[in-house]
């Protein structure tokens, strides 16, 4: 789910995937609040009315709603000031060329959303890996999943049948998340760390510039999480005088972000109670990775190269 | 811990063995990539079980990824396949369909 509404701002998706969740969700629920809602005062304030009124009155619920709507491929044609909006904004995120038109735009969109679910696809595993527990969490998907459980409540509240036991459990997190999401049990926002800055050096040599803060911040040595960069990537690297580091071959940010992201699972957060406040210790040879939390050890692997292929020069392999 | 003499440990019966954790490292399969000039990469399969004909598999994944690739003889890891372009994601479903190896037992690295 998460693929589609990526695929509608990627750029902005980018941004905001290592920003904590609260933020925007807070956002949101209060934009709602602003719609009439005269349901039942039982409820708190984060029911959504039928999305006509809602598009009407407040510009920005409109445009939710609408991501909303593109997303369950319904496109939604009546609201035009809603629709130019949206269609404007995605201008803005995407290209910047207000100029095209916006047919053009749409099919390039779908496109794309049809790429990245065929990466989706193919990267499956993958993908279940860093779903196990998301450090750089994506907000966008998150609100998807929300937004979905909103309609479905709306209608369902009306309704005076009996509840039945799972919507009652979704609407039970949905307040429990909205009021205080520490109880929810959403550790997201703990972990915190800084995308990495990733700039191109020359032709073939890419810069991880914040690398020591970024170790810093999971209490790791540097040298740990080079080595895991170095041999998770398959080539070498060095740390230059700003201590950044440079890495030889050709990294995007993205591609460096999920790396981090297997480090963080297999060497940083604890298995027992996903706390990120370890430290790892060496002893006889062997790494321990202890919990400060929950006081858990676990013992965690050595980092192998592994099998390297001679690239380039054919002397060297033959001698 | 305590004692400083290796052999004169008792055996802690409930002592964290990691039994799992032993048996499995030995048998992944590990999948990487590198980066060559350019847009180039190059796959490499390391670490298949021995009860598979090497020259076989290769045959087959070349024929089905459209690709080249040799069998290179490593010192310490034995033959390790080595194909040409990204075929990561394509060695992996090969692994588990054809193979009916376990997705657990396959780590793929890399970006």
């Amino acid at each position: 789910m998460a693929s589609v509404d990526e695929s509608l701002t990627p750029t902005a998706e980018e941004q905001l995937e290592f920003d904590p969740t609260i933020k925007k969700k807070k956002k949101k629920s209060k934009a709602v609040s602003f719609s009439p809602d005269d349901l039942d005062d039982v409820a708190p304030q984060d029911e959504t009315p039928d999305p006509e009124v809602d598009e009407l009155t407040d510009m920005f619920a409109g445009l939710k709603k609408k991501k909303k709507k593109s997303t369950a491929s319904a496109p939604l044609d009546s609201a035009e000031d809603a629709s130019a909006g949206d269609a404007g904004a995605e201008d803005n995120v995407e290209d910047f060329d207000f100029g095209s038109q916006k047919k053009k735009k749409k099919k390039k969109v779908a496109d794309v959303s049809a790429f990245e679910q065929q990466l989706e696809e193919a990267g499956v595993n993958e993908d279940e890996d860093a779903g196990e527990d998301d450090t750089f969490e994506k907000p966008e998907g998150e609100e998807e999943g929300e937004g979905e459980g909103e309609e479905e409540e709306a209608g369902w509240l009306n309704s005076d049948r009996e509840y039945s036991y799972e919507e009652l459990l979704h609407r039970f997190f949905k307040i429990l998340r909205t009021n205080n999401p520490e109880l929810a049990g959403e550790r997201g926002q703990r972990y915190k760390i800084p995308p990495p800055s990733v700039m191109r050096e020359g032709n073939k040599k890419t810069i991880f510039a914040n690398l020591k803060d970024i170790s810093d911040r999971m209490h790791r040595p540097y040298e740990h999480v080079m080595q895991f960069l170095f041999a998770e990537l398959g080539t070498s690297g060095s740390v230059d005088g700003n201590s950044r580091l440079v890495i030889k071959g050709r990294f995007q940010q993205k591609q460096l972000e999920n790396v981090l992201r297997r480090y963080i699972m297999e060497y940083v957060t604890c298995k027992t109670c996903k706390s990120i406040s370890t430290h790892l210790a060496k002893e006889n040879r062997l790494y321990f990775l202890v919990c400060e939390s929950c006081g858990s050890r676990r013992s965690v692997s050595g980092i192998k190269t592994g099998f390297q292929a001679h690239i380039g020069k054919r002397k060297k392999m033959l001698g | 811990m305590s004692t400083s003499i290796e052999n004169l440990k008792t055996f802690d019966p409930f002592a964290d063995t990691g039994d799992d954790d032993i048996s499995q490292p030995t048998n992944y399969i590990h999948i990487r990539i590198q980066q060559r000039n350019g847009r180039k990469t190059l796959t490499t399969v390391q670490g298949l079980p021995v009860e598979y004909d090497q020259k076989r598999i290769l045959r087959a994944l070349k024929k089905d990824f459209a690709c080249n690739g040799t069998i290179v003889k490593d010192d310490e890891l034995g033959e390790v396949i080595q194909l040409q372009g990204d075929q990561r994601v394509k060695v992996m479903d090969f692994l588990c369909t054809q193979l009916g190896i376990m997705k657990k037992n396959v780590k793929i690295h890399g970006f």
